[in-house]
């Protein structure tokens, strides 16, 4: 068992370093039901960490819980350290948290570089007032942000659409405007809630390949979420398994494959 | 040249510059409808309590005097000073400013995402109140705005036309400032709302919630920094308008004529709503003009809400509105 503070290589060469978030005992109800019960795990800077699970097992909501939009009823989760206190989901994005959905969250009337703009928001610090007059911190910083965006924009491999208002495109490349999206906040922690859901195998192929090179170019932590066995396992460095909101199994993806409590799991419900 | 198309230039040149009034009002709604789906009916009771506010800072009149002199039986109405125009005005902004955190924290804040219908009538009930608030705060009689605006004819228009067609027009020195503010204002709003911060997550808000928070956007700062703009442009609607034809409370029923406007540039469009607010205001004034006489007049009472009803037939969306598709 490695210490909290130390890393270790992996296999492909790539550093893992300390933990940089802490989930401990967290629970979370909707009234009556349990969303996630008791439930412990961490996640390494620079590791790619899956979260999977048949349908209904708690996934989302685990990722709603560490993004702030849920907050559990008991629990605590520890964020480079230190415990954090309640908070908005916008002050934990401020953190260096940031996220994609499931269905999609874009601006639709937004264009591209707009949509991505707003993801740098974290970085953009001149006040409302230097804004109103557009003069020099506003103006620097709108320049320096768009470059910053441009090259997440070359990254993504959607120049071709940059001026596009987002409602006009394809489902594929949504899901990739919005990463993107999320990419442009430089965040300490990248959650994905099912990057890959709904896209035909060329799509996943692409998905994949990208979180893999944002993970190696940029060294960003990522925590995903994801239905189809195969890809996680290819992807992810750790997996978390889950299972009607308890946690049935959590380690490497060859420890995990051969838990019987997964395969049991993954096998007793009808699944693609 | 015809006399009766001379006269028709005139016409149009005015219909023009009431437009931008209509616009000016018309362009607080569309601020705040964009950004929080709210179809702001106390907008023009904003307009209203911005320019009693700021007469009542300017002749430095004691607020609430009426209240207080009824409770304590003395007699104090004013502070005995005056405050320059530019300061009275930053003032007021500060008021508007407080009173959209307010507006924001004790009404819409407790109405996240109720019915759009739900919301109109909050801020109906907003309405009533600021009238109500207004007439307590600074009393009820008319007063006279004046900023230092220059008013009257222009003379140099009038000598100009004199000369080519040998009619002089008539054309209000406080109307071309209210264009030229007018436009301004809203060159000034669209650049901040397309190429700021701010106004980048104005859109982001409005567009979608969620989204927005999940890239670290504060929704309540948001809708405050919006209803302050609303109040801002309520201000420089209430300067104009109250400086035109003085502060009183019909004022508020300028957020009528605002309607037809909006229906015409659509509720969403910053430029719709000044175009919507041109084709308005000379269409009524042109149509006044020409057929006017044959109607017995008056026609600039219901002109632009049947404008409104022909457009709203052909365009629900307005001339300029986002197209409304319906995906099934």
């Amino acid at each position: 068992m490695l210490d909290a503070s130390e890393g270790y290589t992996t296999e492909d060469g790539r550093t893992i370093g300390g933990v940089v978030m802490e989930m401990k005992h967290i629970t979370l109800r909707f009234g009556g039901v349990v969303a996630i019960k008791d439930i412990s795990f961490d996640i390494r800077e620079g590791e790619i960490r899956a979260i999977i699970g048949p349908n209904g097992a708690g996934k989302s909501s685990m990722l709603n819980v560490i993004s702030g939009f849920y907050n559990p009823q008991e629990g605590q989760v520890f964020y480079k350290g230190e415990l954090r206190p309640q908070m908005k989901p916008y002050q934990v994005a401020r953190q260096g948290i940031a996220r994609t959905f499931q269905n999609i969250a874009l601006f639709d009337g937004m264009s591209v570089l707009d949509n991505i703009m707003t993801g740098r928001i974290r970085q953009m610090e001149a006040g409302l007032f230097a804004q109103a007059i557009w003069k020099g911190k506003a103006e620097r910083e709108e320049v320096k942000n768009r470059e910053a965006v441009e090259k997440i924009v070359d990254f993504l491999e959607i120049q071709h659409i940059r001026k596009t208002p987002v409602g006009r495109l394809p489902y594929g490349l949504k899901k990739r405007v919005e990463l993107a999206r999320a990419l442009a906040a430089e965040p300490s922690i990248l959650l994905l809630d099912e990057p890959m859901a709904g896209m035909n195998v060329e799509e996943k192929e692409d998905m994949s390949r990208f979180i893999l090179d944002v993970n190696d170019e940029f060294g960003t932590t990522i925590a995903l979420i994801e239905h189809d066995m195969g890809v996680v396992m290819d992807l992810s460095d750790r997996v978390v398994v889950m299972d009607y909101g308890k946690k049935i199994g959590d380690g490497t993806p060859d420890e995990v494959r051969s838990n019987q409590a997964v395969i049991d799991a993954y096998l007793g419900v009808a699944h693609d | 040249m015809p006399e009766q198309f001379i006269w028709g230039m005139e016409v149009f040149l005015n219909g023009l510059m009431a437009g931008v009034l209509y616009a000016l009002v018309a362009l607080g709604f569309v601020l705040i409808f964009k950004a929080s789906g709210i179809f702001n009916f106390s907008q023009g009771v904003m307009a209203l309590f911005a320019a009693l506010t700021l007469v009542g800072i300017m002749e430095g009149q004691v607020p609430f005097s009426h209240l207080i002199n009824a409770v304590f039986g003395t007699e104090i109405h004013h502070f005995g000073w005056h405050v320059p125009a530019l300061a009275a005005i930053l003032l007021t902004m500060v008021v508007m400013i407080l009173l959209a955190w307010l507006v924001n924290h004790f009404i819409f804040r407790h109405l996240v995402n109720q019915e759009p219908i739900i919301l109109f009538m909050a801020t109906i009930g907003l309405a009533y109140f600021l009238e109500g608030f207004g007439d307590i705060m600074w009393g009820a009689d008319i007063k006279k705005l004046d900023v230092g605006l220059p008013q009257g004819i222009n003379t140099t228009i009038d000598e100009v036309t004199y000369n080519l067609f040998g009619y002089g027009f008539f054309i209000d020195n406080l109307d071309l400032w209210a264009t030229f503010i007018a436009i301004l204002l809203v060159i000034g709003l669209v650049l901040f709302a397309q190429y700021s911060k701010h106004g980048r997550a104005m859109r982001a808000v409005a567009d979608d919630h969620q989204a927005a928070l999940s890239v670290g956007i504060s929704l309540n700062f948001i809708w405050v920094m919006v209803w302050s703009l609303a109040g801002f442009v309520a201000i420089v609607a209430g300067i104009m308008w109250g400086t035109k034809s003085g502060v009183q409370f019909s004022l508020s029923l300028i957020a009528l004529k605002a309607l037809p406007v909006l229906m015409l540039g659509g509720f969403t469009s910053i430029p719709g709503a000044i175009v919507g607010g041109l084709i308005i205001g000379v269409g009524e004034k042109l149509f006044e003009f020409t057929f006017g006489g044959m109607m017995g007049g008056a026609t600039e009472n219901w002109f632009a809400y049947v404008l409104a009803l022909i457009v709203l037939v052909f365009r629900p969306q307005g001339l300029f509105g986002e197209k409304i598709i319906e995906r099934v």
